[in-house]
């Protein structure tokens, strides 16, 4: 029987396997931020332990840091106290690190591709639940808490237990104005925000092989909020053609002989995944979340559910409840819901296409007067990107603030906040409750989706807007 | 890590479901760099007004619930972020058990590195505890991971670890775009992983000593595998 992708590059990973036992894995690549590395660095330290492989482990700020002005020094004593922990302990581990003031550094999940460390066939690990992300190469990237970060940075491996297989099959094609976003919302109303948990997910189908190499990012980084912490596509050309000519990527005839390798790695035409699940991309619209965890969606066409229509009582408090706080009433229509802020970024469209399909909504458009609209490019490198295209200037003459690069109002550890109340489209993540700000309001939607709520003041069906 | 063996001890109820590590832990007070002093940030923005004072109808502020040892959860506790940070809070707030029918996987994970003990047990079982610990005056487990058992004084008995597999459900005739909460779906736990991880709490090992000891094995993955031992 054949074998599937992430079979083969879990079990080629395979440090030690013991009947019994969770397995002895090796990883690749080890992504490093300053929120969940303190405590592991001290860690090390307190047992006179040191880093095995610095040279597979990458470093950067991103959670924490300002996106204003950057010259300036962090308002934030607590703020500045990690950043400078993680400066201090790269260099005494000898971590390679894009600090605040590199032209390197961004969001963990967008400089590891840009970068070229993200890899087909590599197990890449980081203390942040997005890590799944680095899926769409064709890698076996997961999530671990601060306890597994000091495991890996002592030892190089882990200790996990392999995961279940489930494939998620999308056919045929997106329909126009249908994004990766919507794909990965409308997976996730379907399959539940606990539908992935134990399994690592492998998407495939026309729908996935379609996808630009940014829609793949989205889709795979949006995997645990299905509650699996591995998401992957197979790689292909559409991959290999991204990496090449990328900084850390090999060149020439040597380029050529891995990627003839990568190709080994899809999964094999007679394996058998133990869970497969079917969706067909025709039926997806956009989407807009209403409530306070991702699965809580409809298309932008519908209203507000009643709670009263969910199936199990707890279904039912858990909408109700998520209305209280949404401060949504049942029945009203998606595109009637009025908007304060949009914020266009995240490690799950913060990346060059994101802003381009973003800027393509706007141009020539002014944000309505009611809304406080932000664009926080993902790294660096994206924002000089898209300062060459101009970008940055339809932005800015639209009315939106143009950011430095980082996590930002995903969850608002820096000082880009939700106010109480105050009511955001975003292209983030997370709509958890006060994950942008205490007592803020957060709905889900594509880049397209917010740059168009930007405008109009509230949510508008992308497909029929003019 | 302390080891652990068996408790008994007073249990406490956080009765919903897909509680998030954002709410189990707030994002802004991850600033911090400490291992400790985690325990008064738990629930932190249901467990206040929005003044920033005691919230008593929070259910964990009750005197009731003061010394509980145990919380049971709804299922799929722990979702979203992979703040090792929550574990601390539930930690160091003075919780060493959480019974609930699903975690969120790396959440569970966390839940081995830092001694709180994951204890799964099938709906049923859960329903009872919930409405026992919600009713019941001062009511009391014990969690036994020598024997993998639960009980308490009511002649509630049952065993740790949720075996089954999950049912399918046929989600392409779904026309509820729900609250993303399907029973059905209930957590799939290797015996085998879940008895390995008894064994370590039970013995409060260092999982990164017992790695070390097989340093050998690295070195020889990396000489042969990778081809690049340092």
């Amino acid at each position: 029987m054949g074998e599937t992708m992430f079979d083969k590059i879990w079990d080629g990973h395979v440090v030690h396997r013991e009947p019994g036992q969770a397995d002895l894995i090796y990883v690749d690549l080890h992504l490093v931020h300053e929120v969940t590395s303190p405590q592991a660095f001290e860690g090390l330290r307190m047992n006179g332990r040191t880093v095995r492989r610095p040279d597979l482990t990458i470093a950067t700020v991103d959670h924490n840091v300002p996106t204003t002005d950057r010259t300036l020094p962090i308002e934030d004593p607590i703020s500045k106290k990690q950043i400078d922990t993680l400066s201090d302990n790269v260099e005494e581990f000898g971590i390679p690190y894009y600090g605040m003031h590199s032209k390197g550094q961004g969001i963990v999940h967008v400089i590891g591709p840009e970068q070229g460390y993200t890899q087909p066939g590599k197990v890449i690990v980081c203390g942040d639940s997005h890590t799944s992300t680095h899926g769409a190469f064709g890698a076996v990237a997961m999530a671990i808490g601060t306890s597994q970060v000091e495991h890996v940075l002592a030892t190089q491996t882990l200790v996990m237990p392999k995961m279940k297989t489930m494939e998620i099959r999308v056919n045929n094609q997106l329909p126009v104005g249908v994004t990766a976003k919507d794909l990965i919302l409308g997976i996730i109303g379907k399959i539940g925000v606990n539908g992935g948990v134990g399994y690592a997910i492998e998407f495939t189908g026309e729908a996935i092989r379609s996808l630009s190499m940014a829609g793949r990012m989205t889709v795979c980084n949006m995997t645990i909020e299905g509650g699996s912490r591995v998401g992957m596509i197979a790689p292909d050309e559409t991959t290999f053609e991204w990496m090449r000519g990328r900084p850390n990527v090999p060149e020439g005839a040597e380029f050529e002989a891995i990627v003839e390798e990568w190709k080994d790695l899809v999964t094999d035409e007679d394996a058998v995944y133990d869970k497969v699940i079917e969706i067909d991309a025709t039926e997806l619209t956009p989407y807009v979340t209403w409530g306070t965890n991702p699965g809580m969606v409809v298309p932008v066409t519908d209203n507000v559910p009643d709670p009263s229509s969910f199936a199990t009582e707890l279904e039912q408090e858990s909408a109700t409840r998520a209305l209280a706080y949404m401060g949504l009433e049942p029945g009203v229509a998606m595109k009637d819901i009025l908007i304060d802020r949009v914020f266009i970024g995240s490690c799950t469209n913060s990346r060059i296409e994101d802003l381009r399909n973003a800027a393509a909504v706007i141009k020539g458009r002014r944000v309505s007067p009611a809304v406080q609209a932000m664009v926080v490019p993902g790294s660096f490198v994206v924002k000089m990107q898209a300062e060459s295209e101009g970008i940055d200037k339809t932005f800015e003459e639209a009315g939106f603030e143009w950011r430095e690069a980082g996590c930002s109002m995903c969850l608002g550890m820096n000082p880009d906040t939700l106010s109480p109340q105050e009511r955001c489209a975003s292209t983030s993540n997370r709509n958890f409750e006060g994950r942008q700000g205490k007592e803020g309001r957060t709905h889900l939607v594509s880049p397209e989706m917010a740059a168009a709520a930007a405008i109009e003041g509230h949510f508008v069906d992308i497909r029929d807007w003019k | 890590m302390e080891p652990f063996k068996t408790m008994t001890a007073k249990v406490a109820p956080m009765n919903r479901v897909n509680v998030d590590t954002d709410a189990i832990v707030p994002a802004r007070y991850l600033k911090r760099i400490e291992r400790t002093g985690w325990g008064e940030f738990l629930f932190y923005d249901w467990a206040h007004n929005s003044d920033g004072k005691l919230n008593g109808d929070f259910v964990l502020n009750k005197p009731e619930y003061k010394d509980a040892k145990i919380m049971v959860v709804g299922e799929n506790f722990g979702s979203g972020s992979s703040r090792e940070h929550a574990v601390w809070a539930i930690a160091q707030a003075g919780y060493r058990a959480l019974v609930t029918s699903s975690l969120a996987d790396i959440f569970h994970n966390n839940c081995f590195e830092n001694g709180v003990v994951p204890v799964l047990v099938d709906e049923d079982t859960l329903n009872m505890i919930m409405e026992n610990t919600e009713t019941i005056p001062g009511y009391e487990l014990t969690v036994d991971l020598e024997s993998g058992e639960i009980y308490d004084s009511e002649g509630l008995q049952a065993h740790i670890g949720v075996d089954k597999e999950p049912e399918e459900k046929d989600i392409s005739s779904s026309d509820q775009q729900g609250a993303g909460i399907y029973s059905e779906f209930v957590v799939h736990r290797d015996n085998e992983a879940h008895q390995f991880r008894s064994y370590t709490l039970q013995k409060g090992l260092d999982e990164i000593g017992r790695t070390l000891q097989q340093e050998d094995k690295i070195d020889e993955f990396e000489t042969k595998v990778r081809g690049d031992l340092k």
